[in-house]
Order: structure tokens, then C-alpha cells, then sequence
């Protein structure tokens, strides 16, 4: 079997804004788009891997994590693991940014 | 219960001590009355000759001030002295004719100068020295007259005199015995004392016994047994002190040197007390204050019935108050048959120091020039440790090897032995947060005293704060981007006038470029406290506050419209039931706070909601004052004594928005019965009879606490003025989500009230605090007003796409 990748544009680069998350919805998923400092884009579900649950995208951001806002979890951007002591991961999408557009690879 | 009825008769160190026990033990035992022939409130009588050396001022030595009293409940006569105690009937009489009825009676009428029974005794320019009338007569003196003579060279004397030469004044010192402070030190010790006082510019004449005192109305010369005379126009009694015990006598008291006590403290009328200076115990009248306030402990616990040990007596030391000498001693002064003597004297640095022992026990203690030792060996003595095994002089010891000293004592080595408080407790204060000498003292009442201690505290806080202390106390820094804590990054901040959270991680040398959840806030919130008109890092704050709503675990927010003081009308309740069928907002809920919470709003449904209420922000979100709950008040209801509502809605307006360590809750009733709950909020305001009682870290949350009362005041203006200086102290000095509760435990109840009653640091505090008020908005309206910050924060993206899938 074999899956076609899905490019979705997502959102204007100049429009993202540095640190703040920005949850989009792309059919039934919601998906936390973060700009770091450092200019990457980053994407990951937009929910926390705590069992209670809760949106990352309201999180604060602080280089390559971002901290759940309602349970204080610190969660790599990177690969979605959370950080010790605390244990989980989140689901990860890539990104593609041309020009002033940025797509997400489903 | 009926209070019992309680009068002490004297407003001094030793009375007042035994009053603060007892409120201590049983706060409502006793309905207490203190007659005080001054007319001041309790000060510091062992620093009245700070006061002539210039060191400190009247209001530095005020032990307990008026709002002292007057939160505790005590009636303070000042200025009135009681001239009659018919311990028949048992009511005391005093001199403006005010009869008080007493079930238990304490004498606690102190001491007076002895007056020697000379001619010439009641000229002008002869006082005694043994108050602050007696200070403002010598400073007095000083601005007209030259040429002071202090008769008797014992402590008082010396303090005395050290305090007029810094007036300006020429003073000679006569003395009767051949050697100073011959009840306290040897003739080596006296010597080098006398040496170094007459470098500060003391006149010394010894063994000259003063016969009569020279002049018309008012004095111009001492004449002396030997026919000598000495010119002088001012003259100072310090020969000694005698218990002040007419009062006594006339009530029929037994009086032998002082009014005689037992064991508990009793006299020889039932039900009638005496402590302190006036009274003899076991044949011994002491004038020191570490003795006089273990009897007031020892009485404290009588009056409330809980005496197991009474008193037993104390082996007293004594140090001389004079800048520049450091002098200890304590026991046998003089060497006898039976005693061997230890010495050191060093010449070269004015240094002796010599211990006297019998039975391998010290009796007796002379240390000059260098009292380090003097705790230990004051408590050896104390202890009577067998020593015989350790005659071993440290001769030509290793410089600098002081600041051992600190970390060989042991946890239950006495520091400060006026309130005997050990090395142990000054820790452990520390370890909680104490971090200078005086927030030490604030929460172990050690130095406030005599203050000899001082030093020595401010040695183990050095020593319990520095590195090599790291093991045991580990440093608790912000976090764990930095090793800096707390008081380090406030102080790097204004060192460096760092002013924004960036340049604080950055310049700092944060370990992660970006900070974290924990930091940023927290240093957000420092730099907002440091500079009034500081800009806010809207990024470095979490969800709540960044959004100015309440995340629920479903990502949508609550949102809690200002009510102030719980006062609503049918308006804006209309308003608020229109948004909710509006939006259908799930959940209409009451909350604690007295207001109206809605539940389930969508995060981009926030500024319609805010602009179709048409309200202020309630911050039910953020670290800043909540709400204040009230009760109805004497608008309607038959108990309330004040108008509690308005009262509340004023401190709402007054102190909202205002960025706290953590969140702050308040509550005013109207009356004792509290129906604000105002005993478990951070302040809490209850109206009683002519006036408010304001009280404060309380807590009905995770660390259930019940308030303390701060103080009680007269006026509504009043409150503003105390709670506005309350909130700044704490913004100031709490740790970033640090609980009142919590903070007031670790400064101290004691200290903070003192903080607040001083009116130069609270004006201070409330001008901080209004300048950081103006620079607040309603955040709602902002968002309204703002686009850019609306289409920042509150939109969300809705892509509708289907992804395919083969």
C-alpha cells in the first residue's frame, strides 16, 4: 500500500507570529503551528499528551519546546517527546515553507 | 467565658515583656490595662544612651508602639500613674482619678536613680539618668552648658557620659571605688577601659566621694570629702539604681530591698505579682534584661495557670554600651583563695581576657577587646561544664580564624541572651527566608534588645547564606534556567538596570536562551514591581493572564465579569443572561468570589462576548486582586456596624488590576460574625464598633490559615492607607506565586506590622504603589480597541480540506 503525501497550505509565513502558537484546523485534525526565534516552523497536535488533555497551542514557547498550558508539561517541538520527569509524545507534522507559504506534508 | 480583669502598674521592658507573653499564650484570657508614668508607649530603656551617642533616634527604640496595644486590646494609660492600691477591694487609683478594678494585679514599677542624700541634691542642672525625659534634659543641657559631671563610673554612668562627651560637652566622671566598673571588672580590665575612654575624651577622678554639690538655684561644682572642688553645670546621678517600691509598701506589700516575690512571682498579697526591676527574688534584685524577661515568661505562664517550673534565679553577664569597647563579664569578678585564675593579656591589642574557675567549674568571666569567646563561655558557666580538661590557652592563635566560630557552635548555643534565642532558631529562620539581621530578629524577636547580638546574627546569616552552607540548605533558584535566586536576580536587575525579560535571560546568562514557564513570568513580574511604568510581556505570561480568560481542560475559556464587592444590578444581569443565550454558553455559574462565571466560550469568541457585556474585566484569571467578597453591612442587616459594601467596592477599585506575586483575595464583613469570611483572605476587614480590624494572610485554599490581625483603625481612609502599604510590602518582598500566607510566615507578623505602622515607610510603600497603578487599563477594552493585538491572540484558522487517501 502505498500513501500520497498531501501538501496543505496552512498559512502566510509573514502572517505567523513569532512564539505564539496558531491552532488550525485541517479536516477533522487540529493542528498547533508554532514560528520559533529562530525562524523554523514547527507542527504538532494540537492536543496535550496529558491524560486530561487540553490544547498545546496556548502554550508558552521557549526555543525548541513549547510548555502545556494547562498541566506545565515541557514538549519538544522537535519530535513531540515530553520532557522528563513527565513521559508522552505528540504527534509530529512536517513542514514545508516556499516562499511566503507554508504547507503542512499530510 | 468571663475575662478575668488584669492591670499592671508600670509600661516597661520587663512588664510589657510579661504582657506579650501572655497574649501569646492566651489572647483572650484577660482584659488587660497598663498604667505607665510616661507618656509613651514600651521602648527600649537598654538604648537610651544609644540615643546620646547619636546612633539611633526615640522612634528606633519603641518596642511596642501605640497600634501594639490597640490590636491587642489593651488599654494604655500613659502619662497617669497609679497612687493608690487598695488590695481589699482590689482596684487601683491613679493620680488624673481613674479608679480600675483588677482581679490580678502585676507590679512592674521598675527602678529610679539613686539620688545620693547630699546638699545641694535638688539644684538645677542635677538629673538622674534612667528615661527619655531625663535623654531630652541632657541633650538639652548640652546646647547651653559646658561642664557635665557624672557621678559614678558603673554602666550607666559610663553610658551616660559617653553620651554627653558626643554631645560636645567637657564631662569628668567621678567615681568613688579606685578602679571603673568595679562590679563588673578587675582593676587590669577597669584600667584599659578607662585608658580607651579617656582617648574618646572622658575625665576621670577616682576614689572621690562627692559631699556636696555647689551653686545658688542651679549647680555650679562638686565638692568632695578631701576638700577638693571641681566646676560644673550639669550634673548626671548615676551611683546606682534602687527598686521603685513606695507604691508597693504603701500597699501593704512585703518590701525588703525590692518588693519580694517567690519563685512564681507572687507577693505577699494573694492575687498581686511583681517583675522586673522592682522586685527581689530570692534576695537578689537584678537590673539586667535578660533575667527580668525569664521571669516575665515564668509569670506569663502563672497568670494562665500553666506554671510547671518557676523561676530559679539567673546567672546574669553584662556588656558596656559604648562605641568602640568591646567588654564582657559575668559572675566573680575577683580572684579569691579557693579560685584559679586563667589570663591572657595582650598589650599590643588591648586584648584580656580572664576566666576564674573553682572546682574545675568558671565562676567568673572578664573578657576586653575581643568578646568572641563570651557566648561559650558564658554558657560553660552556665552550664557548669566540668572545664578542668580544657585549660588549654590558644596562644598567638591564627588570624582570622573567627568565622569558624560560627560554624563550631552548636545548634543550642545561646545567641541572643535577652530573649534567649539559640543558634538553632536563627537558622532555622534564616532557612526560611530570613535574610538580614532584621527580618531575623522580626521572626525570633533575637537583637532586639540590647543588640550585642547583632553582629554575631549577622556572622551566621553570612555563614548559613554562604557557600559553605550550600550542602545543607540547598539554594532554591528561580529555576532551573539559572543558579540565581530570587533576591540575586531582583538585585542583578537593578544593578545592572536590566528592563526587560530578555535582556534579564540574556545579560544573566540564562542556560536556556528562552527562559521557561517558571521564569518568565516570574521575571515579568519582578521588573513590573522594580519600575513602575514598566512595559508588560504579554508572551512571558501564561495562558490565563495572556489571554485575560480562564482555560478549561477543553481549550474553550471562562470569562468572569467585575462586580464589585459582590454588588450587582438587574442590568447587567440582563446583559449577561442576553451573552449567554447569545452564544450559548454551557454554563452559568455563582462563583466563590460573589460574581457570575461563564463557561465554554470559545477562544475567538472572546472579544464578542467582552464587547457585548459591555463590563470590566473581573481577572478571576490572574495573580492580582480577585475580588472582595462583603456581607451586606448596616445597610440592611441589624448586626452590621459599618457599611461594609462600599467599603469593599472601594478597595476593588482602588487595588484591582494590580499585578501581585500571586493571586489576592479580600473580604469585608460588617461585624464580628463575618459572613465575608474575611478570617481565610489574603486581607480581610472586619467593621466593629468605631471603626475596622484589618487582617491578614489569611487562606481558605490549599494551605488553610486563619488571618492575623494586622491592626485596627478608625477610618475607611485609614484601611486604603494600610492595605495599599500591606500589598506593596508584599509585592515587594514575596517570591513570584508566593501566597500571602505563606510569605507572611516566612517575614514575620511582627515585622510586617511594624512596616506598615512606621509612616515614613508606608508612605513611601503607597507612593510606589500609585505610580504602578496608573500604568493599568481594562484589558477587555484594550482587545476591543487593539485589531492587531485581537488578530494576534484570539483568532483561529480553519482550513477545510479533505485529505486523500489512495
Amino acid at each position: 500500500m502505498q500513501q500520497t503525501v498531501t501538501r496543505v497550505f496552512v498559512a502566510k509565513y509573514s502572517e505567523l507570529p513569532e512564539r505564539i502558537g496558531q491552532a488550525v484546523k485541517v479536516g477533522e485534525e487540529e493542528i498547533a503551528l508554532f514560528r520559533l526565534t529562530n525562524g523554523d516552523v514547527r507542527a504538532i497536535e494540537n492536543k496535550s499528551p496529558h491524560p486530561k488533555g487540553g490544547v498545546l497551542s496556548e502554550g508558552l514557547v521557549s526555543g525548541e519546546y513549547v510548555f502545556c498550558p494547562l498541566y506545565d508539561w515541557k514538549i519538544s517541538l522537535i519530535d513531540g517527546n515530553v520532557q522528563p520527569p513527565d513521559e508522552g509524545k505528540v504527534k509530529t507534522y512536517a513542514v514545508e515553507v516556499d516562499g511566503d507559504d507554508v504547507y503542512l506534508l499530510l | 467565658m468571663q475575662k478575668r480583669k488584669l492591670v499592671m502598674i508600670g509600661n516597661g521592658m520587663a512588664g510589657v515583656r510579661t504582657i506579650e507573653e501572655l497574649v501569646k499564650i492566651a489572647p483572650d484570657a484577660f482584659d488587660i490595662t497598663i498604667f505607665g508614668k510616661e507618656p509613651y508607649p514600651n521602648y527600649n530603656r537598654i538604648q537610651l544612651s544609644t540615643i546620646l551617642q547619636g546612633e539611633m533616634s526615640f522612634s528606633d527604640i519603641i518596642m511596642n508602639d501605640w497600634d501594639w496595644y490597640e490590636s491587642n486590646h489593651i488599654q494604655l494609660y500613659a502619662g497617669d500613674q497609679v497612687v493608690r492600691v487598695d488590695t481589699k477591694e482590689k482596684i487601683v487609683y491613679s493620680e488624673s482619678g481613674r479608679a480600675v478594678p483588677y482581679d490580678e494585679l502585676i507590679f512592674a514599677t521598675g527602678s529610679l536613680p539613686l539620688m545620693l542624700p547630699i546638699p545641694g541634691i535638688n539644684k538645677q542642672g542635677v538629673i538622674g539618668f534612667r528615661d527619655i525625659h531625663d535623654c531630652e534634659m541632657m541633650m538639652q543641657a548640652a546646647k547651653q552648658y559646658k561642664k557635665a559631671a557624672v557621678i559614678g563610673a558603673g554602666l550607666l554612668g559610663l553610658e551616660a557620659a559617653s553620651g554627653l562627651v558626643h554631645l560636645g560637652m567637657d564631662v569628668h566622671v567621678v567615681h568613688l571605688f579606685g578602679h571603673i566598673m568595679e562590679k563588673q571588672l578587675d582593676e587590669t580590665a577597669a584600667r584599659l577601659l578607662q585608658r580607651e575612654l579617656e582617648a574618646q575624651g572622658m575625665n576621670f577622678l577616682l576614689e572621690k566621694e562627692t559631699v556636696e554639690i555647689l551653686g545658688d538655684d542651679r549647680v555650679t561644682g562638686l565638692r568632695f570629702k578631701d576638700g577638693s572642688e571641681i566646676a560644673a553645670d550639669f550634673v548626671v546621678m548615676a551611683a546606682g539604681i534602687v527598686p521603685n517600691v513606695k507604691l508597693a509598701k504603701e500597699s501593704g506589700l512585703f518590701v525588703n530591698r525590692g518588693i519580694v516575690v517567690n519563685d512564681y512571682l507572687e507577693t505577699s498579697v494573694p492575687n498581686v505579682y511583681a517583675v522586673g526591676e522592682c522586685a527581689e527574688h530570692r534576695e537578689i534584685v537584678y537590673g539586667l534584661v535578660a533575667p527580668l524577661y525569664e521571669q516575665a515568661q515564668v509569670l506569663a505562664k502563672r497568670l494562665v495557670g500553666m506554671v510547671e517550673k518557676g523561676y530559679e534565679g539567673s546567672i546574669v553577664g553584662t556588656q558596656l554600651k559604648v562605641s568602640g569597647i568591646d567588654l564582657f563579664s559575668a559572675g566573680e569578678i575577683y580572684e579569691a583563695y579557693e579560685t584559679k585564675a586563667i589570663k591572657v593579656h595582650n598589650e599590643l591589642d588591648g586584648v584580656y581576657k580572664k576566666v576564674l574557675i573553682r572546682d574545675g567549674r568558671i565562676v567568673g568571666i572578664v573578657l576586653y577587646g575581643d568578646t568572641s569567646d563570651s557566648t561559650r563561655l558564658f554558657r560553660m558557666m552556665q552550664q557548669k561544664q566540668d572545664v578542668s580538661s580544657l585549660t588549654d590557652i590558644a596562644f598567638l592563635k591564627e588570624g582570622g580564624a573567627k568565622e569558624e566560630d560560627v560554624a563550631m557552635m552548636a545548634d543550642e548555643e545561646l545567641v541572643c541572651g535577652c530573649n534567649g534565642v539559640t543558634k538553632g532558631t536563627i537558622v532555622q529562620a534564616i532557612q526560611q527566608g530570613a535574610s538580614t539581621v532584621e527580618q531575623v530578629g522580626g521572626c525570633t524577636n533575637a537583637g532586639r534588645s540590647c543588640g550585642r547580638c547583632k553582629p554575631l546574627i549577622a556572622k551566621i546569616l553570612e555563614h548559613t547564606l554562604g557557600d559553605a552552607f550550600a550542602g545543607q540548605a540547598q539554594k532554591e533558584t528561580l529555576c532551573s534556567c539559572t543558579d540565581l535566586n530570587r533576591d540575586e536576580v531582583v538585585a542583578e536587575i537593578q544593578a545592572k538596570g536590566l528592563t526587560t525579560v530578555k535582556e534579564v535571560m540574556h545579560v544573566l546568562g540564562w542556560k536556556n536562551e528562552e527562559g521557561c514557564s517558571k521564569c518568565r513570568p516570574a521575571l515579568n513580574y519582578y521588573l513590573g514591581v522594580i519600575y513602575p511604568e514598566y512595559r508588560d510581556d504579554r508572551d512571558s505570561r501564561l495562558v490565563n493572564e495572556k489571554m485575560h480568560a480562564n482555560i478549561q481542560k477543553d481549550g474553550t475559556y471562562s470569562v468572569v465579569p467585575r462586580m464589585y464587592g459582590g454588588v450587582t444590578t438587574p442590568e447587567d444581569l440582563r446583559r449577561i443572561a442576553d451573552v449567554a443565550e447569545k452564544y450559548r454558553v454551557p454554563l452559568v455559574k455563582l462563583t466563590g468570589g460573589q460574581r457570575i462565571a461563564l463557561f465554554g466560550i470559545k477562544k475567538e469568541d472572546l472579544p464578542n462576548v467582552w464587547a457585548d457585556l459591555g463590563m470590566l474585566s473581573g481577572y478571576a484569571y490572574g495573580k492580582t486582586l480577585r475580588t472582595v467578597k462583603t456581607c451586606v453591612g448596616a445597610t440592611f442587616c441589624r448586626y452590621g456596624t459599618q457599611d461594609s459594601m462600599q467599603l469593599g467596592i472601594e478597595l476593588e477599585k482602588r487595588f484591582e488590576r494590580l499585578d501581585t506575586p500571586h493571586k489576592v483575595k479580600m473580604g469585608v464583613s460588617a461585624c464580628p460574625r463575618n459572613c465575608a469570611e474575611a478570617g481565610v483572605k489574603d486581607v480581610g476587614i472586619v467593621g466593629v464598633d468605631g471603626g475596622w480590624e484589618i487582617y491578614v494572610g489569611g487562606n481558605g485554599g490549599t494551605d488553610l490559615r486563619a488571618a492575623d490581625l494586622l491592626c485596627t483603625v478608625k477610618t475607611a481612609e485609614e484601611v486604603f492607607e494600610i492595605v495599599g502599604a500591606y500589598l506593596q510590602y508584599y509585592r515587594e518582598t514575596a517570591k513570584y506565586l508566593e501566597r500571602t500566607s505563606k510569605w507572611l510566615e516566612r517575614v514575620g507578623l511582627s515585622h510586617v506590622k511594624e512596616v506598615v505602622a512606621d509612616e515614613e515607610k508606608r508612605t513611601a510603600l503607597n507612593e510606589r504603589l500609585q505610580r504602578t497603578l496608573v500604568r493599568y487599563e481594562d484589558p477587555w477594552r484594550k482587545v476591543l480597541e487593539d485589531e492587531p493585538l485581537r488578530q494576534h491572540y484570539y483568532t483561529k484558522r480553519s482550513i477545510p480540506v479533505s485529505v486523500k487517501e489512495d
